[in-house]
């Protein structure tokens, strides 16, 4: 992937979680959100060297993780606002994503030996596809994690697990939740753990991609940890850190600013302009979408 | 040798093995020699070593795993050794198993089944002895099935893990395991009509008695308790009562109890689990809902609402008993005073 078609998937995440937040007070959106922002290089970095027939397993904050697999923007605006055209007609909603082999749910820990068992299931039937699946550092509180971690390392499942350490569960730091360490606790398992503290897209994409051939030639799981910097609140308005503390992060930990650097700035302008148009019109075309009829119900 | 409750269940995995190589089984202690702590798994880890896998104890976790392995096309079949034990499962059932079809808008299917044996009256204690489906009754997306020693207890779970295209729960209640399966055609003392339907309802009644004044309806073991007692009800009280037994539980589908009740006017509901907010309740609160002007005198018999003690004087007194039917039917019928 060109640097120009990895910022092109940065900005447009951005974008597209800006415009949810932005809207979300007009009342277009129904129910919750959690946006990426802030997040866009673990995504992209991770999953643009995937190969088509691969698994991605996501949480509540999925956005990021759709859009970076190649998910179409209308159908995610038109789920997250409950249309028929969404991907899942309006059932899931914003954490509950399914399109071509890219899940989510809203439950945490429980996500992650669905998706070993997925990764279980391309190995016994003997495909080579490899399953990625995303936690957060709050995640790591919930037991069945563990359960999962150590079925994946006996059974020599092929999966990546994804810590986003975002340093902050909803409203509380991970220094008042986490005792040990992250890598201690997948390698309490016998899996390797590698660890990144970067927003730079480029550091994360060849890392990304060696564990995965690895875990495909070799099939064990692996784990990569990425340290990153949440921009956005946990959901819409419930940010209790300090105005001092995001201005930090966001002039230092800005995925969008430090790979934006590398382009020319015309070709960066006009590849903006492209997007902008581009969320707009997959905006509108949502907002002007049916909602779903009652048949569903009709059994 | 005459088959058993165990026996059906046992050759009808061993047939799900042999008939599709999509089929595994997993869970605690299922492999040979010792093959499940109730046996219902044994030879088929020696049959097929490749398809049935030892689990962790990771109850939540086997679940999970199953769960995507079904996603991915295969068809799994987890064993919780002690039914008790689906609580540690209880959020990867509700919240992702029995959840993904519905909200992923029909997009995918989720084969998974849960066998588990359920019940007490073996003085295994308060958590090796409950019946604790009533808990998952009415969660959408899951089918609960049950087991008895009437028609084919081996076809039923045969049928599910093959055909299924939605998760189920299956509870075998531990009691039900060795006895021998019911005569279905060539019984002196009963007549026992199925619905022949892929979760049939069984019809029984006295042989050549009057037309019934009482419904008795249950599943599982309760059925075998609910038999003697219609069969002294008949000969000891004249009381004549229909039984009916259910092998689904949910979706819940009453038409066979419905019937019944509606020639009888009296239901007697049975149950192991403990009475309050139990699938009695429902049952009864359905049937009211649909019987229309008829009226419809019912009554519930269920487990005390205490946890399973393990003492067998005090856990014979907690569930209910044959004579708890007897008690209830001359009660109902106003052959007894309150």
């Amino acid at each position: 992937m060109d640097n120009i078609s990895v910022y092109r998937s940065l900005y447009q995440i951005r974008l597209f979680e800006e415009t949810v937040l932005d809207n979300f007070a007009r009342g277009v959106f129904s129910g919750t959100t959690h946006t990426y922002i802030g997040q866009e290089a673990n995504a992209v970095g991770v999953l643009c060297q995937l190969e088509e027939s691969d698994i991605v397993f996501s949480n509540h904050r999925c956005h990021g993780h759709f859009l970076a697999y190649g998910g179409d923007m209308r159908a995610l605006f038109a789920e997250l606002m409950g249309k028929a055209t969404g991907l899942c007609a309006g059932r899931g909603g914003s954490q509950h994503l399914h399109w071509k082999n890219f899940y989510s749910n809203g439950v945490q820990g429980g996500i992650v030996p669905v998706a070993t068992g997925m990764a279980f299931a391309e190995k016994l039937l003997n495909n080579s596809n490899v399953v990625i699946t995303f936690l957060g550092d709050g995640t790591l509180g919930e037991g069945i994690i563990y359960e999962a971690f150590n079925m994946a390392s006996l059974w020599h499942v092929p999966i990546l697990y994804v810590v986003e350490n975002n340093h902050i569960a909803q409203t509380t730091p991970v220094e008042m939740t986490l005792a040990g360490n992250i890598r201690g606790r997948f390698n309490a398992f016998g899996i390797t753990a590698t660890e990144l503290d970067t927003s730079d897209v480029l550091e994360i994409m060849p890392v990304a991609k060696s564990i995965t051939a690895d875990i495909r030639s070799q099939q064990k799981p692996q784990a990569l940890i990425l340290n990153t910097c949440r921009f956005s609140p946990h959901s819409k308005g419930d940010d209790t850190r300090s105005a001092e503390f995001l201005a930090e992060i966001k002039s230092t930990r800005d995925p969008i600013m430090i790979h934006g650097k590398r382009l020319p700035e015309e070709a960066r302008h006009k590849m903006e302009q492209e997007v902008t148009q581009e969320v707009e019109a997959a905006y509108h075309k949502a907002v002007n979408d049916p909602f779903p009829s009652l048949e569903a119900f009709e059994e | 040798m005459t088959d058993t409750v165990l026996s059906s269940l046992n050759s009808a995995l061993h047939q799900a093995l042999s008939a599709n190589d999509k089929v595994y089984l997993l869970g605690e202690d299922i492999l040979d020699p010792y093959g499940g702590a109730f046996k219902v798994t044994r030879g088929c880890s020696t049959a097929f070593p490749n398809r049935v896998i030892a689990s962790p104890i990771s109850e939540a976790g086997m679940v999970g795993i199953a769960t995507g392995m079904a996603l991915r096309g295969l068809r799994p079949v987890v064993e919780i050794m002690f039914g008790d034990f689906v609580t540690l499962a209880a959020d990867q059932i509700i919240n992702h198993l029995s959840k993904f079809r519905w909200m992923y808008n029909d997009q995918v299917c989720v084969p998974v089944i849960i066998r588990t044996p359920m019940g007490g009256r073996r003085g295994y204690g308060p958590t090796h002895s409950q019946t604790l489906e009533k808990f998952f009754l009415g969660t959408p997306g899951l089918r609960i099935m049950a087991p008895t020693s009437f028609g084919d207890p081996g076809g039923l779970i045969f049928d599910a893990i093959i055909n299924t295209e939605d998760p189920v729960l299956f509870i075998e209640n531990k009691l039900l395991y060795p006895l021998p399966l019911k005569n279905m055609l060539g019984d002196p003392d009963f007549d026992i009509i199925s619905t022949m339907d892929e979760a049939p309802s069984y019809y029984v009644s006295i042989h050549g008695a009057p037309s019934a004044s009482i419904t008795l309806a249950t599943y599982g073991y309760m059925a075998e308790l609910a038999q003697k007692a219609m069969y002294r009800l008949a000969y000891e009280y004249e009381v004549f009562a229909e039984l009916i037994v259910l092998t689904q539980l949910a979706p819940f589908n009453l038409s066979s109890v419905l019937e019944s009740a509606s020639h009888t006017g009296r239901l007697i509901v049975m149950e192991e689990g403990n009475l309050t907010m139990g699938w009695g309740a429902e049952v009864i609160a359905r049937i009211a809902e649909a019987s229309g002007s008829k009226s419809i005198q019912a009554r519930r018999l269920a487990a005390k609402d205490y946890s399973v003690p393990a003492s067998s004087l005090l856990e014979t007194a907690l569930f209910p008993g044959e004579q708890d039917i007897i008690r209830a039917g001359l009660q109902l019928t106003g052959k007894q005073k309150e």
